[in-house]
């Protein structure tokens, strides 16, 4: 099986948020979480680079490992999903998570959170493929029809990949050595403990 | 005229034929310095970011969707929590907890049940009044409640989940999250009453360790240390409330509130390690009190259950209290226990 990564690009991002736009549209995300984002660092000086960020679907996850009630999981293909129905909305994934991808749909005190809410890597939920209530819950499931991660697909300068880490590596590797330069694979070290050697 | 004329130009025609190739070879030595500035001299390298954070730091940015928080890009340290949450506080609770229940199992086992040494005198003095026995209770059936919830975020995936499976145990701790969050805010009134209404009785005098040198004569029998109202131990347990119980109100204050008092990841962080520390240690203290207060030792428990003492325990625990007590009221406030 393969084993599914993202990596962006940010020599290539031009932060035009298509892909949080596409992604929010695809799942029917609901209102005020964004499964993944666009972050500028060093905005308007030289040198500034954008970065897309989601779930990283990291090795060893964090947010598994300290979920209280064990409601994560870890497909074949690598990717980490969770359970809505047993989340209690206790909060503690988005501590653990280097990246922030948790997010929740209520701002409340007192842990009234509400289900957490993430990137699924596409892969949708624990419930049947491609079915109403795991549409609903986790949105469409495009893995499961064959198809990558809709923010990479659509990413117009092709600097956000998704697919097999040892593929997408491979083609941000020959990039790099084309061009010259590569500013890294973002979140990689962290997410997976190992980075692209350039 | 005419050489006037193809002078100037025979000139211009030299100049250009001598500037010209300077021009042809600087326009495209210019455009390929331009080309030259490398990318990546002023470009961000993630591994130099990383490198240079701090503890506690992250590497953030500007996100142009209306979160704050989403503007931060990587934070290392959910890693560190992750190991913190998964073994560090798991392993000190379980070595605090178990340790502790072997301990007291051991010194049941050695001493036994601690007895009042002239045996039950039948009569009693009364200890703790209504407002003392209210405030103990509110905090210790708090404490009990925030206890088991609390460790059941710890432990419980480990212990609970697997007996009685996933959705049942989600619904467990879903109303065990709840429970844990109000009842939190008794256990700080509770804290709060019991350092106003005890605190006099419980500041450091010489005879405490006099009391500690003797270990409160737990190890020996018929040797009792002098003690005022609380002695040397007692204090202990009342100082481990008072601070213990400070530093889990505030850590649990951020926690409850992580939009308005929380702060930032780090602060959530930083408080929840604190706040499992604390509870870890404090579990295993009152595990202690539970037991000496209890099947420990004779007569200790009546001071918490009806307020009255027997006077002999009360003499041999408490020997400078009941002295005061007597000279201040009088031989009338000890009674056969039919009184109560």
């Amino acid at each position: 099986m393969a084993r599914m990564k993202f990596l962006c690009d940010s020599d290539r991002c031009i932060e035009c948020n298509a892909c949080v736009t596409a992604c929010k549209n695809e799942h029917e995300v609901p209102w005020g979480i964004n499964r993944r984002r666009v972050v500028t660092l060093n905005d308007g000086l030289p040198g500034e680079r954008s970065v897309s960020m989601a779930c990283m679907h990291c090795t060893d996850a964090p947010c598994a490992a300290v979920c209280p009630v064990n409601c994560f999981y870890t497909t074949a293909d690598g990717v980490v999903l969770h359970s809505k129905d047993l989340c209690i909305g206790c909060g503690y994934c988005f501590y653990a998570c280097p990246f922030g991808a948790p997010q929740y749909p209520k701002v409340g005190n007192f842990g009234s959170r509400g289900k957490m809410d993430k990137c699924t890597y596409c892969a949708g939920g624990p419930e049947d493929d491609r079915t109403k209530a795991e549409y609903e819950k986790y949105g469409r499931n495009r893995l499961a029809e064959g198809k990558l991660p809709l923010c990479a697909e659509m990413c117009s300068t092709k600097a956000l990949l998704a697919g097999d880490g040892d593929i997408i590596a491979q083609i941000y590797k020959e990039r790099v050595a084309k061009r010259g330069y590569g500013s890294g694979a973002w979140g990689w070290q962290v997410a997976y403990k190992e980075t692209v050697a350039l | 005229m005419v050489s006037n004329m193809t002078h100037p130009f025979r000139w211009l025609a030299l100049l250009a034929a001598l500037v010209f190739p300077l021009l042809v070879s600087a326009v495209p030595a210019s455009a390929q310095q331009g080309q030259q500035i490398n990318p990546t001299a002023q470009s961000l390298k993630e591994a130099e970011l990383l490198k240079a954070l701090k503890g506690g730091d992250a590497i953030s940015g500007r996100i142009s969707i209306p979160d704050a928080k989403a503007a931060t890009l990587i934070q290392p340290d959910g890693r560190s929590w992750q190991d913190f949450k998964r073994s560090t506080l798991p392993m000190l609770g379980a070595l605090l907890i178990l340790g502790m229940l072997a301990l007291l199992v051991l010194f049941y086992a050695i001493r036994g049940r601690i007895r009042i040494d002239s045996g039950p005198s039948g009569q009693f003095i009364e200890r703790f009044g209504a407002i003392d026995r209210f405030v103990h209770w509110l905090t210790a059936s708090s404490f009990i409640i925030l206890g088991l919830t609390g460790l059941n975020v710890t432990f419980g995936r480990s212990i609970v989940l697997p007996i009685v499976g996933p959705e049942a145990f989600t619904t467990l701790s879903e109303f065990g999250k709840m429970l844990h969050n109000y009842v939190g805010f008794a256990f700080m009134v509770g804290v709060v009453l019991t350092f106003l209404i005890w605190v006099k009785d419980n500041l450091p005098h010489s005879r405490d360790l006099v009391w500690l040198s003797h270990f409160g004569g737990l190890f020996s029998k018929g040797d009792h240390p002098p003690a005022e109202r609380f002695n040397a131990g007692q204090k202990g347990i009342f100082w481990s409330v008072v601070i213990g119980g400070a530093l889990m109100s505030l850590s649990g204050l951020h926690l409850i509130f992580p939009n308005s008092v929380g702060g930032g990841v780090a602060e959530i962080q930083f408080h929840s390690m604190i706040h499992g520390i604390v509870a870890m240690v404090m579990v295993a203290i009152i595990l202690a009190h539970i037991y000496i207060g209890s099947v420990g030792m004779e007569g200790a428990k009546e001071a918490m259950t009806t307020g009255e003492v027997d006077l002999n325990w009360a003499k041999e625990h408490h020997s400078l209290w009941v002295e005061r007590e007597l000279k201040a009221k009088g031989q009338a406030i000890v009674h056969p226990a039919a009184a109560e």
